[in-house]
């Protein structure tokens, strides 16, 4: 049998529900293995086994009173540091947020407990989600448990490597051009961006918020749309949150997918995909035909201008976003001469390159004068890309593609060229700027690291995505664990 | 003055009048302990998203449709990005390019006649916090620190925006007054000046009269009151004009408007322009009004002062003047009404208000509801007159009396026995004393100099401390003297 650290959570929750083990057990095997290997990978930023311990004792009351504790109660949790926790810092990876502790939970935070959430500790991530590798922490790199010496993926790195590594069972992340599904998939893990709204972005501390959605990161589908129904749903305090029910999406991973028609945008596999990728997730799509699926190539023309639109609206809402971290408040202040030369100050210190250079571009593209030239347009092209996929779908059930054009790159190996960064968001960011639910699953290695296959749906429709994605799943049978190693 | 003509835009910023703030649910209410009326949302925590206060809207559309503004079936809010520490977000959400309603007018009844006044647009936005400087003066510099109140931070307000359609000081003046009366009635806002719930900002240029053409603009901040507005532009276009005619150009600016030393002083401004990087608010969803909700806002439009000022000419048939005067705000006017109600003739309460009331509410500085009596006070002085019980001269006594200490007049009648004499055989008595004791007088009337009753009236007022009925006096002196 498995380390219980290294199972699936659904699997602990039957256990735990059959009293075979208990919350404290799961627990501690978790911290256990944490102790072992976070030197290794720098997956946290805080550690909260304290108040781990709490909810797992709580957990074992409500078993032995014979009651069901709840859905996330006795499986260790990592969140990504980005959403607030109410009395445990939060700091998105800043130097300007390192000692920032909040005053409240954000709404998933707040579901999660209801459900018996075991949170272990804040993921790392790159700062303010801004990166693809998680190198951009103050708090130094997490490493991919693949191979130490790889990125494990961003912005949501810290917490998809602590699910590979063993120091948590599952993980939420955010996903802002992939922040969620690039890293599951550079991790061999499942990873889902839901539809635009479906889960309250109330205590997700904005990048751009007209593209961010909290997500899970998990050890298999199943697991995925366990956590996904207990965070979805129409929250007031988010006037962008949909009032739309939420599926028992669970209940209905297993239905039948034969007849069903996946098409690839060609825009995704061709140019720019590594081929070691592509072989193996052409591999994937040939199971998909095993399956009864059809699979047809399809042109998305607008996909081409996605990255660009992408680095224009993204950075833009973000230096408006960001504007709140001025040392008047909270966070860092750096005294200076008068309020101007603090901001100014507070701000240098505060803040690392890849966010200043966002705000830069961000700052530019909403400029007189030039916001007709960017910031109009892009939205515009945003609007071609929604249409694009609103036609696919008119043909297809879902859109199928890569995750990354790539398997995990080595740290450093981009930090100073941060368009070859951008580059590895390229299929997974038009998904967001159509607002779409997509999955990514672990379909095979390249490299002997993970390759990432994704899984987009119509709005709304993340049933259909988990379906298709639970098929190919079952039918990969993807086996491989990190070995915790240098490449 | 002479060959010049201005042309005036007003910006008016107004609190609107709800519970809660514009975003959260935090007091909306004024003053308070610095920083008790906040929340995450007001205070721009990391994380925290608006959520529109559904009453806003309404009392800003209720101004809107006052104003009859086309509404916009689709309207947006928008980010102005602009750092301010009295601002916790470091950026305002507000309306850029498709306000809430546009394309209205007011219409202006004065003693000169009537004009209209394009409204420009109607927006909603957020207001600020407040700053407060620690230094002697109270202002930034040489300030050794500076505090935050964000209690007002997130209050919603309502912007409007004329067209440049006011010619002189005192159009924009009684512009003011008719739309700070408008939003009185409508319960929209409390339109304190002083309290900063009511803001006005004026962008003025000359040009020569009968000229299309548009001269450069100023724009003056911190009129805080209507009397400062009409001398800030007053000042200001003398300025202009003075400039322009000794062959200066008029410098495009932002002026401050320095009422204690009666002037217009420069703003110091950085070299640059703002550039407010105006985007939709990706936080908010755009604001569509349905047609049922609108409908229902518009039926319940209170009745409006011009509303209001014709009904009181017509049923209480009071002159045009009063009726102006009564409706120019909606506490005069419900104060007027209650009077009447209370059974006062219309015309004697309406005297009674815009005479001695408004003179010592101008006297004292205060507003009506700041007065130590209510309408049942005035009512029932007036009905002491009407039934003769004083007379209009003690009544004048006992008006002072009674807003100085909120009594009642009928109480104060009371106490210093101030009731009016029209018993005759008591008259006649006193009467014949100021006769006897007046020979001289006697003789001039009997001689012919009829106008030496006046004296002997005034005598007998003396005798009776003014307590004597006037009408009787005169009339029993006439039959005495003419006997």
């Amino acid at each position: 049998m498995e380390p219980l650290y290294l199972s699936e959570a659904w699997r602990i929750r039957e256990l735990l529900l059959r009293r075979e083990v208990t919350p404290r057990e799961v627990l501690e095997a978790v911290r256990e293995r944490a102790q072992a290997v976070e030197p290794l990978v720098n997956a946290y930023i805080t550690e909260t086994w304290e108040l781990a311990e709490e909810a797992a004792e709580e957990a074992e009351r409500a078993l032995a009173r014979g009651e069901d504790p709840g859905p996330a109660a006795g499986i260790p949790m990592a969140v990504k540091d980005i959403l607030c926790t109410r009395g445990v810092r939060t700091t998105c990876a800043s130097r300007i947020l390192e000692n920032y502790v909040p005053v409240y939970d954000s709404t998933v935070i707040e579901r999660l407990k209801a459900a018996g959430l075991t949170m272990v500790g804040k993921a790392n991530m790159d700062e303010f989600a801004m990166g693809s590798s998680t190198e951009n922490s103050h708090f130094g790199p997490t490493r991919n448990p693949w191979d130490l010496d790889r990125v494990p993926g961003g912005s949501s790195g810290g917490s998809a490597a602590a699910v590979a590594a063993g120091e948590a069972l599952w993980a939420l992340g955010s996903d802002t051009g992939g922040s969620i599904r690039q890293p599951a998939s550079f991790c061999g893990l499942v990873g889902m961006k839901p539809t635009y709204g479906r889960v309250s972005r109330y205590g997700l501390v904005a990048f751009a918020s007209s593209l961010d959605q909290v997500g899970p990161i998990t050890r298999c589908v199943r697991d995925c749309a366990l956590l996904l129904r207990l965070i979805c749903g129409h929250d007031p305090r988010d006037s962008t949150s949909l009032p739309e029910e939420v599926p028992d999406f669970p209940a209905l991973l297993e239905g039948e997918v034969r007849g069903m028609r996946a098409g690839v945008p060609v825009e995704l596999m061709g140019e720019g995909i590594d081929p070691g990728v592509r072989r193996v997730v052409e591999g994937s799509l040939r199971l998909l035909e095993d399956l009864g699926m059809s699979v047809e190539e399809l042109s998305l023309p607008h996909l081409e201008y996605a990255l660009d639109a992408y680095y224009i609206i993204a950075p833009a809402e973000a230096s408006s976003n960001l504007a709140r971290y001025d040392g008047v408040r909270y966070g860092l202040r750096v005294e200076g001469e008068d309020v101007l030369d603090m901001y100014s100050r507070t701000r240098a210190v505060g803040f690392g390159d890849e966010v200043k250079r966002r705000i830069m571009l961000g700052t530019y593209a909403l400029s007189a004068g030039y916001y007709e030239a960017y910031y109009a347009q892009a939205q515009k092209v945003r609007t071609l890309i929604i249409g694009d996929f609103r036609r696919a779908f008119e043909r297809c059930d879902v859109l199928v593609s890569p995750t990354s054009p790539t398997v995990a790159f080595r740290l450093g190996e981009r930090l100073e060229d941060p368009l070859a960064m951008y580059m590895s968001d390229i299929c997974t960011i038009p998904v967001n700027l159509a607002g779409l639910p997509a999955i990514s699953i672990p379909c095979g290695l390249d490299q002997g690291l993970p390759v990432g296959f994704q899984v987009i749906g119509k709005l709304l429709d993340e049933a259909t995505v988990l379906k298709v994605a639970y098929a190919l799943e079952q039918a990969l049978d993807f086996r491989e664990r990190p070995g915790l190693a240098r490449g | 003055m002479n060959g010049w003509e201005a042309v005036i835009g007003l910006e008016i910023h107004a609190e609107l009048k709800t519970a809660s703030k514009m975003f959260c649910s935090c007091d909306a209410s004024f003053g308070g302990e610095p920083n008790t009326k906040v929340c995450p949302v007001c205070l721009g925590l990391p994380g925290v998203l608006p959520v529109l206060n559904e009453k806003a809207v309404e009392l800003a559309l209720r101004l809107a449709l006052a104003l009859n503004c086309r509404i916009l079936p689709r309207a947006l809010f928008h980010r102005k990005n602009y750092f301010y520490p009295d601002m916790p977000k470091n950026y305002q959400i507000s309306q850029y390019d498709q306000p809430l309603g546009v394309e209205g007018f007011l219409e202006v009844e004065t003693e000169e006649g009537t004009f209209r006044v394009g409204i420009h647009r109607v927006h909603m936005e957020e207001d600020t916090g407040k700053t407060i400087h620690k230094s002697e003066s109270g202002r930034i510099h040489g300030s050794e620190y500076s505090l935050e109140d964000f209690n007002r931070a997130g209050v919603p307000l309502l912007e409007i925006v004329t067209e440049p359609d006011i010619r002189t000081p005192e159009q924009a003046k009684a512009f003011l007054q008719e739309l700070k009366s408008i939003m009185e009635h409508l319960e929209v806002s409390d339109c304190r000046m002083e309290e900063g719930s009511l803001r006005c900002d004026a962008n003025v240029s000359v040009r020569p009269a009968g000229s299309d053409s548009m001269g450069v603009k100023t724009e003056i901040k911190n009129m805080n009151s209507f009397r400062a507005l009409q001398r800030a532009l007053e000042y200001e276009i003398e300025r202009q004009v003075r400039l322009l005619e000794s062959g200066g150009e008029v410098v495009q600016e932002t002026r401050h408007w320095d009422a204690d030393a009666n002037m217009t002083t420069p703003l110091r401004t950085k070299e640059y322009a703002y550039d407010y990087r105006y985007f939709q608010e990706p936080d908010l969803v755009p604001l569509e009004l349905d047609r049922v909700f609108m409908e229902r806002v518009r039926a319940s439009l209170p009745e409006l002062p011009s509303q209001r000022r014709r009904r009181f000419r017509e049923e209480y048939g009071l002159p045009a003047h009063d009726a102006r005067v009564l409706t120019s705000s909606k506490a005069m006017g419900d104060f007027f009404e209650e009077v009447v109600r209370l059974g006062a003739p219309p015309k004697a309460a309406s005297n009674w208000m815009m005479g001695e009331l408004s003179a010592y509410l101008n006297a004292q500085d205060l507003e009506l509801g700041q007065l130590a009596i209510g309408p049942s006070h005035l009512a029932e002085l007036i009905s002491l007159i009407e039934k003769g019980t004083i007379s209009g001269k003690i009544a004048k006594d006992i008006f002072q009396e009674m807003v100085d200490k909120g009594e009642m007049p009928s109480a104060i009648v009371e106490k210093r026995g101030l009731t009016q004499i029209s018993d005759q055989a008591e008259l006649e008595g006193i009467v014949r004393e100021v006769l006897e004791a007046n020979p001289g007088p006697v003789e001039d009337y009997r001689r012919g100099k009829t106008q030496a009753i006046g004296f002997l009236v005034g005598q007998v007022m003396k005798q009776t401390r003014g307590r004597a009925n006037p009408g009787l006096v005169n009339e029993l002196l006439r039959k005495m003297l003419d006997a």
